[in-house]
């Protein structure tokens, strides 16, 4: 093969002029972290909500859960993307639109918000599910005590619901994260998108690549010891581990 | 002539003893029923005839051939030895009468008419005939615990092993799937059958063997065992099951 | 808003979307689809074997490939694949691989590793007997395997199968990062070119929505006649 390794261009410097292409790269994976982390805490709430909306016994509620779990799933990613970035903008008012392009950190926030919502819609799906793998006695019994629905969900049933998804959980937030690379196509310059721009300027394809590949890899194993902790931490006593829907 | 004999067999998970110096044989022709309490390690002991239970110690012929031999061709003897199991297995995704022949178009290498023939005959025999295309999901306990006799039938087998035929079914289904086993008893097949049934062991049993805690505590004629059990244990079961 | 939807643009450019855009997005699908269906399950069949070094080579591959974003992994295998090329046919130099070839082997690698882990918990949800059964007929295991193993476990998770395969077709716009003209590349390319970034992404969303949706519905049909069936 005549490709040349040069594994001493990590300490080069990059394009910017003052960091190094290894400091750009902790950087990406900095920027993939933070995105990751704001659109998965979007996930959860939102995700929460219209996963309650489509169990409660209540049908206008369950069909505003379904139709934005249907839209937000069957739409791919990187369109969704290019809604939020390209199509939002112009449709709404024209103030409104100009202060969003101007935002600093547009698309930041773009990706954030986007994968927030497509997230949300597949949390929601987990959410429903543990909800539905609990018994019906459960409602009945926090009903009889004279809590309302909303307190019966808050108190007896999503504490509960949530345990028995936390694996479905995980996954979801591991998602997630390998899905901050789609903000690559906005121009948010998280992890993929530093090793991309090092191999085009460098042409050093494979030490870039290899490079993000085994800082995802490292983050991929934060993530899976920090819910495997929050998971010891949520156990009850007496109860066993089921698991209720499963996530990509 | 002995076609099954056990020497000595033994075997554990982990610290668990399931067999130990277990040693008995079937003859060609012989109709032997396997009781005792459950945990007892009669499913052990007879998924280790054709070799789907491994075991430690011991060893185990059948018809001249050592089952736990390295050397063994295990497909090859297990295709001579049918198996019952307690949930049936029929293969659900295949109908009744593809299920009576696969294993004889894989295994024996039967041309396909010739399979479907026999199956068809079989199925006759048990009398389902009428239920050769539907699926095994589609039948009743009772009639899949009959189709998976059949299949074992088809292979032609020299020995028979049957693991809790019935202990599954409920009880209206019990006799229909008695009655073919004695049926079967009576045609000469060489028997092995782990069952609680002690009708079925009174009728047609030549010997009962009685198993405790991976052993064998009493392996007896018919009616010794049913006269006068030896040990205290078998007294014991058998006052309990008979009841009621 | 909506007063300025120029819907002329979208009319004119119906052939180039659908003609050159959606049949590439379509065969890529079919393509990986299959592909991935067949490495898949010799994934599945691979970690499930008692051979230690065959279950670690494959658990290894699958677990690294669902470790990474699939668009790290398209710009993987965009620069591996020529240098593969080259060893295999052994070229002097890195081979000029087509577009559409390249994306069928990425995709095809890549979601391998996700339909594996659905037929091998396929496999798994089977209960012994059914494997013990099969050697009490004297059928060897890879008899058992391919006549009772596989035939079951690829049924009962057809619908997840399917499922996997509309995420796919959705997947499969990320070739947008390597500026091919897949229905979206097209709807980008027309997007720029005429300056109706709205009209054109409103559009391709619409046509993902529609395709996506009616597939997923006809799945949960399917699903509910299986669980019925059993």
């Amino acid at each position: 093969m005549n490709y040349h390794w040069n594994w001493w261009i990590f300490f080069e410097p990059s394009l910017d002029g003052t960091n190094t292409y290894l400091t750009t790269l902790f950087w990406g994976l900095g920027w993939t972290a933070a995105t990751a982390i704001v659109a998965f805490a979007i996930a959860l709430v939102l995700g929460s909500i219209v996963g309650v909306a489509r169990t409660a016994p209540i049908g206008w509620m369950q069909r505003a859960g379904t139709i934005f779990v249907e839209i937000f799933r069957n739409i791919p990613l990187l369109v969704q993307m290019f809604l939020w970035y390209f199509v939002l903008p112009e449709i709404l008012p024209r103030d409104a639109g100009m202060w969003l392009k101007q935002l600093p950190n547009a698309q930041f926030y773009t990706a954030a918000v986007c994968l927030g919502f497509y997230h949300a819609a597949r949390m929601a799906e987990v959410v429903r599910a543990g909800l539905l793998s609990l018994s019906r006695g459960q409602k009945m019994a926090g009903q009889a005590l004279g809590l309302t629905l909303p307190q019966t969900y808050r108190y007896v049933l999503l504490p509960v619901a949530y345990r028995i998804v936390v694996p479905a959980i995980t996954s979801e937030f591991l998602s997630c994260t390998k899905n901050t690379s789609v903000g690559i196509a906005i121009g948010l310059v998280e992890l993929t998108g530093t090793a991309r721009a090092m191999q085009e300027n460098t042409f050093q394809v494979f030490e870039a690549f290899a490079a993000a590949t085994v800082l995802y890899l490292a983050l991929n194993m934060v993530i899976v010891f920090a819910m495997r902790a929050v998971e010891k931490s949520a156990v009850i006593p007496g109860l066993g581990n089921r698991v209720a829907g499963r996530g990509r | 002539m002995s076609m099954i004999t056990l020497r000595d067999v033994s075997k554990t998970y982990g610290d668990f003893r399931v067999l130990s110096g277990c040693s008995t044989s079937v003859s060609k022709g012989e109709v032997v029923v396997v009781c005792g309490p459950s945990g007892s390690g009669k499913s052990t002991l007879i998924k280790t005839i054709n070799g789907l239970e491994p075991i430690d110690s011991g060893n185990i012929t059948v018809d001249g051939t050592a089952v736990s031999s390295p050397t063994t061709n295990l497909p090859l003897l297990r295709a001579k030895v049918g198996m019952v199991f307690q949930h049936f297995e029929l293969f659900p995704h295949l109908n009744i009468r593809e299920n009576l022949a696969l294993a004889q178009i894989k295994v024996l290498k039967r041309p396909r008419d010739t399979a479907l023939e026999k199956g068809a005959a079989l199925l006759e025999r048990v009398g389902l005939s009428a239920h050769a295309e539907k699926f095994p999901g589609q039948l009743s306990g009772g009639q899949q615990q009959r189709v998976a006799i059949a299949r074992a039938l088809a292979m032609d087998p020299i020995a028979m092993l049957f693991d809790e035929p019935t202990s599954a079914l409920d009880p209206e289904m019990i006799n229909e799937v008695l009655d073919v086993m004695v049926e079967l008893a009576r045609d000469g097949m060489t028997m092995m059958v782990v069952t609680h049934e002690m009708g079925f062991a009174r009728k047609v049993a030549n010997r009962v063997i009685f198993m405790d805690r991976g052993e064998i505590v009493e392996d007896a004629d018919k009616n010794e065992f049913f006269g006068k059990p030896r040990s205290e244990r078998a007294q014991q079961f058998l006052s309990k099951i008979l009841v009621h | 808003m909506l007063s300025g939807f120029d819907f002329q643009t979208i009319v004119n450019a119906l052939p180039y979307l659908f003609l050159t855009g959606m049949t590439f997005t379509l065969t890529l699908t079919l393509f990986a689809t299959i592909g991935g269906m067949i490495f898949g399950t010799l994934l599945a069949v691979m970690r499930s074997s008692d051979n230690r070094i065959l279950s670690g080579i494959a658990g290894g591959y699958v677990n690294l490939l669902r470790s990474l974003p699939l668009v790290l992994v398209i710009f993987w295998f965009y620069f591996l694949v020529p240098f593969l090329a080259q060893w295999l046919t052994g070229s002097s130099s890195p081979v000029r691989v087509d577009p559409f070839w390249s994306s069928v082997i990425t995709f095809t690698l890549f979601e391998a590793c996700y339909f594996c882990e659905i037929v091998r918990s396929g496999i798994q949800s089977l209960p012994r007997g059914q494997t013990l059964a099969a050697s009490a007929l004297g059928m060897t295991d890879r008899q058992a395997l391919i006549y009772v193993i596989l035939p079951q476990a690829l049924r009962n998770m057809l619908p997840l199968i399917l499922t996997q395969t509309i995420i796919l077709f959705q997947d499969t716009s990320l070739v947008y990062v390597l500026s091919i003209t897949d229905f979206l590349g097209a709807a980008a390319k027309i997007a720029q070119r005429d300056g109706r970034l709205l009209e054109m992404y409103v559009f391709a969303a619409f046509v993902y929505f529609v395709i996506s949706l009616i597939a997923s519905q006809a799945v949960k049909r399917l699903q509910k006649r299986v669980a019925i069936i059993r």
